[in-house]
């Protein structure tokens, strides 16, 4: 017998009721087994990500989720080859979550930690969610707290000299409304504050300055950033049940923050089962942002302002992401301990373009040296943008 | 009346006339809301995954409901 999604729907329906959540309340999703492996292609980078996660409940109230995440980063970005060697690194995240349900509240308690040569990162996040109004609203609480430990690496790939440069913390605090509008519309409100202290700018990126006495007509030097941040962002969302079994969902969010960033995101997604065992879906997303108050993409001289950064991720940037994802339902009787088990294949495209963060690769010529590429003046080399593809395939099973 | 109590007294009311609310979604009629293809976020590691990378990549980051670390610098 074939498989088929609106057969797996009726296992579990009651526990699907979390789909109202923003995390979800009530009833424990089904315990399951994931194989995870990424490829993420573009800027100069490639970086080959693998997971594996068990998920298991030990009651009808209790579940555990253990996670563990391997990046292995080959390759830099622009800014980074533009004055060091290519790069090698490994960031491996680990971390447990455990859920708890009493009544009609659900408390989640979690832990990560993140690693890389130059970087650790420690995260403990709580959240707890309460349905009400008849299960037809779901608010969701949380609080994130991270400490992290900023270094740079000075020595090579294969030989590293970290230096640990400081730490910073950043502490969020999240709330959230999940609402059934009718029996085919739910929709989601989220509002998070995150806020930061301590070292807060990458040690890799620099800060570009006039120099007409150099070389390629500019010099480079250290940024400089504030070391508190606190943004604010706002997520609405809605998802439709179309009346031929499909699903099609919205949603936009707002962020502003204390460095003078203010960004949008929209989203749409649209899933379709076919041939009864088959899934298909696509998403488009959109993204905009304006550039921190103290970003130039080249200063007039070094300390010209008191806070000076050159960090792409500061820049005035959109991009534009294509996904397509298809999911294929296997085992429907089970087999073994297992329920069922589903293979899933994800790829997605994205367009990054930047207003006023120049490629300096091979540009960076002054006046009369002609290159391949052209003699650019500092300042009016070609804006950067590239293009990325990310693979993703998995296989979950159900127990 | 002082206004912030004024205030008060009708956030009360609300919440009151909120508390007898009932139901215009029976359960038996969330089937479709209960489908899998309903729900917004069927798979943890893809969604976390995705959202990392638009975190190491963008000035923005939060309400997107997940957790984790690591910096992107390279």
């Amino acid at each position: 017998m074939m498989p088929s999604f609106r057969n797996l729907a009726r296992p579990v329906a009651t526990a699907a009721l979390l789909i109202v959540g923003v995390a979800g309340a009530a009833v424990l999703p089904d315990d399951r087994a994931d194989v995870f492996y990424s490829d993420y292609k573009g800027g100069g980078m490639d970086i080959k990500g693998e997971s594996v996660l068990v998920r298991k409940k030990f009651s009808e109230q209790f579940a555990v989720e253990a996670n563990y995440f391997i990046d292995k980063v080959s390759g830099a970005s622009v800014d980074v080859l533009s004055q060091a060697s290519v790069i090698k690194d490994e960031r491996k995240q680990k971390s447990v979550s455990l859920d708890y349900i009493r009544n009609k509240t659900q408390y989640n308690l979690s832990y990560t930690n993140s690693t890389e040569r130059d970087y650790i990162s420690n995260t403990t996040h709580f959240s707890l969610s309460q349905d009400m109004f008849g299960d037809l609203t779901t608010v969701t609480l949380g609080f994130t707290d991270s400490r992290n430990k900023v270094g740079e690496n000075n020595g090579t790939a294969n030989k590293p000299d970290v230096a640990w440069l400081g730490h910073s913390e950043s502490r969020s605090f999240l709330a959230g409304v999940s609402q059934v509008l009718t029996k085919d519309l739910i929709a989601g409100l989220t509002f998070e504050v995150i806020t930061d202290q301590g070292l807060l700018s990458n040690p890799y990126r620099s800060i570009r300055f006039v120099a007409p006495g150099e070389p390629l007509g500019y010099g480079l030097g250290s940024q400089i950033y504030p070391n508190t941040h606190t943004s604010t962002a706002v997520e609405g969302r809605v998802k439709y049940y179309l009346p031929y079994r499909a699903a099609a969902s919205a949603s936009y969010r707002y962020f502003d923050d204390t460095w003078g960033v203010k960004a949008h995101t929209a989203e749409l997604g649209y899933t379709q089962p076919i041939f009864s065992a088959w899934l298909l879906e696509g998403r488009l997303r959109y993204y905009t942002q304006s550039h921190a108050t103290f970003y130039n993409d080249l200063f007039p001289f070094a300390g010209s302002q008191n806070f000076e950064a050159r960090d792409q991720n500061l820049a005035s940037t959109t991009n534009a992401t294509i996904g397509l994802k298809a999911t294929y339902a296997f085992l429907p009787d089970g087999w073994k301990i297992f329920k069922r088990g589903t293979v899933t294949g994800d790829v997605s495209r994205i367009r990054f373009k930047y207003s006023d963060f120049r490629d300096i690769r091979d540009y960076g010529i002054a006046t009369g040296d002609v290159r391949p590429n052209g003699g650019y003046l500092p300042g009016t080399e070609p804006l950067y943008k590239f293009d990325a593809t990310i693979y993703q395939i998995y296989l979950s099973m159900f127990f | 009346m002082h206004k912030s109590l004024r205030i008060v007294v009708m956030g009360l009311g609300l919440l009151q006339g909120a508390c007898s609310i009932q139901p215009w979604v029976k359960p038996y009629e969330r089937d479709r809301l209960a489908d899998p293809i309903m729900s917004w976020d069927r798979d943890a590691i893809s969604g976390a995954y995705l959202d990392h990378i638009y975190d190491s990549r963008e000035g923005s980051r939060g309400a997107t409901g997940t957790a984790g670390g690591g910096c992107g610098c390279n």
